[in-house]
């Protein structure tokens, strides 16, 4: 009894953690920017993906290698991720601020770009892209030097930019045409792929008869556990977390102390996106890596956000453990199985049986989300502050 | 905040509205005979077919415009209330094709030998045409009530809708017993008013029906949008807390809209299904809920036109484009998101109203400073950052 318990416990908080270490970026980016990323799981993905190509890599440099490549894939997969949010900020969002419904749009049709672009992305399309980033920054570039760009910049950053695309794709045409099969092959196709996880994540650390922790599972909360204490540190240690608490209260005020809030939305959108790809890089110990890997775990990472309230982390974390927990409680059976036995309860059993699938569990959840939300609508830990909607 | 250029009728010159009503009926009227008797002639009936779809997924359109343009509520949970409705109709479907006494074949898999409870009244035809459009009115009311009494909105309404889409698509796709779970209902080979459904002669009806559908459903809407109510809902998306202080109570206002999107919803996910001849969970879907969206923000916001436009547009473009490049497709749709948010915020339509006019103006030489001034004012306020204190700079503002 009190093993099954501690093994519920223990199942549900590993689900939570990894709610928790999705939702983290999520949650920091929609506390500080009230930016809805819909992109998150898709740059989560391109974490698993480079987990996937650092293993790869790995594979071909021996044991020691194998048995460590985790450890190299963890910070690549939080650079790639900020880059790629770093480049998704500068070119999307900050045109966008102030329009949650139109950043939400906006980053729904990058998420299905970035799903496309691991399907097909092939050594052509990487030189199309590399000729296009290539023409356009040094179009940009000497524009701006050599004529006046504030005047011309309304026709002529169109201009360059089609000019540029235009030769890019004629180029990854001529390159795709050239190449041979091997050479012009998908990378990584739309099929799934695996990634092996090294042996010492493989096994489980076993407790009496029946209890068992997998490694994997353990791994992802000490993970969480990290990521935590380091966004702590980064937000309330340093001065660029300082900068972003005071931009997320206030941010007008902050601007007018001389805060760069652009450079602090710019930074906060890819420490988020970094975050988003240790996620990707931490559930690769889960399952396998497809295209769809973000999909599946975006909705559940905003309920945590919601659930949470913005702009505290101990929100998340709560909101977190708690959605975990009731999920695998509800989702194993557990519940139900608990209540078994005691005939006055058998309606109330039938009931928890009813919702004991994973998927149904789901459900539930989010019937108890719709109702915790009637009690508190903005949150666990909502922002204190006056206004109109208080 | 959107500045209406387009000179709305003044409520005193009622000549000049009554001469625009009749001009709206006529082009309407026109439109719809197009659809209704010529398009049958120029089309193959395959092409037919899938017009007949596109016009029931701007219905659909024409419910998101209704919540989203008008009334600020981005919903991306509109494939609940199209499956609801597609489901209600399939239901009936399935039993009307049946003898006396006999299961739907599934039923016998999963070794169901009664029919459930709430199968037994989709056996009436007349409470099953009620129910397709009141179970997903229902449905939205009840979900819009409990989200907008605590005043949850903005982003928050949308992930909500959203996880309530995840958890209908999962309830579905998990209720093996109930409803065939992933497999869906066919529609095809059952039987509607004595003929099959999947036949050509039942399909050129449906496609009719559809058009006339899509003409009321746009009338109701017209209608609803154009009087006191309209203003209203534009009100609230404006300035939900000043139509508060005015004495409205938005939350109810809200869940009546939802409730009639909904509703709108659960109609074109019936026509939708007798067409494509199945419904399954796969209509609730993320991607194509929040697809819906893109096809009235295509079109143009709060224009209602904009809606039906920019449905059968992109899903035109979606049928040619990935007929032959299936991967294109995928780059294209996630670019059109992209364009239409940052280049195209007013669609298609609401581009050609307020651009197209001035535009030709400029050319023939007849820019007026008002006009002048009133493009500065828009550019003005779309480049400020609400973010910062809305409150304040509204009143700022001269």
């Amino acid at each position: 009894m009190l093993e099954g318990l501690v093994g519920g416990l223990f199942n549900g908080i590993s689900i939570g953690a990894v709610l928790l270490i999705v939702a983290l970026g999520l949650a920091i980016v929609f506390g500080l920017m009230g930016v809805i990323n819909l992109a998150h799981g898709e740059l989560m993905m391109l974490g698993a993906y480079t987990t996937y190509v650092v293993q790869n890599g790995a594979n071909g440099l021996g044991d020691w290698a194998v048995e460590s490549y985790i450890l190299v894939a963890l910070p690549l997969a939080f650079l790639v991720a900020a880059l790629v949010g770093l480049l998704l900020e500068r070119s999307v969002i900050r045109f966008l601020y102030g329009r949650p419904l139109e950043t939400l749009l906006a980053t729904w049709g990058v998420s299905l770009i970035l799903r496309q672009f691991v399907r097909s992305v092939n050594w052509p399309m990487v030189i199309g892209l590399g000729v296009f980033a290539l023409l356009f920054g040094v179009g940009r570039w000497i524009l701006s030097r050599y004529t006046d760009w504030a005047r011309i910049a309304r026709w002529a950053n169109p201009v360059v930019s089609i000019l540029s695309a235009a030769i890019a794709l004629v180029a990854g045409l001529v390159v795709q045409g050239a190449g041979n099969p091997t050479f012009t092959r998908a990378w990584f196709s739309t099929r799934n792929v695996d990634v092996t996880p090294p042996s010492w994540l493989r096994g489980g650390v076993s407790l009496g008869a029946t209890l068992q922790f997998p490694s994997a599972r353990l791994f992802i909360i000490a993970l969480t556990i990290l990521c935590l204490v380091a966004v702590y540190w980064f937000l309330n240690g340093t001065t660029w977390g300082l900068k972003m608490r005071s931009v997320t209260q206030n941010r007008a005020m902050s601007a007018c102390l001389g805060i760069p809030t652009e450079q602090v939305d710019a930074l906060t959108f890819a420490l988020g996106s970094g975050l988003a790809g240790i996620a990707g890089c931490a559930v690769t110990l889960l399952g396998s890596v497809g295209p769809n890997l973000g999909g599946n775990y975006i909705v559940d990472a905003f309920m945590v956000v919601v659930v949470g309230g913005v702009g505290k982390l101990v929100g998340s974390i709560v909101a977190a453990l708690l959605i975990g927990i009731v999920t695998y409680l509800v989702g194993s059976g557990t519940v139900a199985l608990l209540l078994t036995g005691n005939e006055a309860l058998q309606p109330v059993t039938d009931f928890f049986t009813f919702f004991a699938t994973t998927s149904m569990a789901k459900v539930m959840v989010f019937a108890l989300i719709i109702a915790f939300l009637q009690v508190r609508p903005a949150g666990l830990f909502p922002q204190k502050g006056r206004s109109v909607e208080a | 905040m959107t500045v209406n250029t387009s000179s709305q009728p003044r409520p005193s010159v009622s000549a000049s509205r009554k001469r625009r009503l009749v001009i709206e009926l006529g082009a309407i009227a026109s439109i719809a005979l197009v659809l209704a008797l010529l398009m049958p002639l120029l089309l193959t009936g395959f092409r037919l077919g899938l017009l007949g779809r596109f016009l029931a997924l701007a219905i659909v359109a024409l419910g998101i415009d209704l919540i989203w343009g008008f009334t600020g509520l981005l919903s991306l949970g509109h494939g609940i209330f199209f499956a609801l409705g597609g489901y209600a109709f399939a239901m009936h479907l399935q039993l009307n094709s049946l003898g006396e006494g006999q299961l739907p074949d599934f039923f016998g898999l999963y070794g169901v030998t009664q029919l459930p409870w709430f199968w037994q009244p989709f056996y009436s035809l007349p409470f099953t045409l009620i129910a397709l459009g009141l179970v997903p009115a229902i449905v939205a009311g009840l979900l819009g009530y409990l989200v907008f009494r605590n005043r949850i909105r903005g982003v928050y309404f949308s992930i909500l809708t959203q996880a309530a889409l995840v958890v209908f698509f999962n309830f579905f796709n998990g209720q093996q017993k109930l409803i065939n779970g992933t497999n869906g209902l066919k529609t095809d080979t059952s039987v509607f008013l004595g003929r099959e459904v999947g036949s050509a002669a039942m399909q050129f009806i449906f496609y009719l029906v559809t058009v006339a559908a899509l003409v009321l459903v746009y009338g109701l809407c017209r209608w609803l949008t154009s009087g006191r109510f309209g203003r209203l809902l534009v009100a609230i998306r404006d300035d939900e807390n000043r139509v508060r202080f005015s004495g409205y109570n938005p939350a109810a206002f809200k869940v009546l809209v939802f409730a009639v999107s909904g509703g709108i919803s659960g109609i074109a996910g019936a026509l939708y299904t007798v067409q494509s001849g199945i419904i399954s969970p796969q209509v609730m879907e993320i991607a194509f809920s929040i697809e819906m969206v893109i096809w009235v923000a295509v079109g143009g916001r709060a224009t209602l036109v904009g809606a039906i436009f920019g449905a059968v547009l992109v899903n035109m473009a979606r049928s040619l484009l990935s007929e032959r490049f299936p991967d294109v497709w995928l780059f294209f749709q996630g670019a059109l998101f992209l364009i239409v948010v940052t280049v195209l915020p007013d669609g298609i339509i609401g581009w050609l109203r307020r651009q197209f006019g001035l535009q030709v103006q400029r050319w023939l030489g007849l820019t007026s400073p008002t006009l002048l001034a009133q493009e500065a004012m828009a550019a003005e306020e779309s480049s400020t950052n609400p973010l910062t204190e809305p409150q304040t700079l509204k009143e700022g503002q001269p």
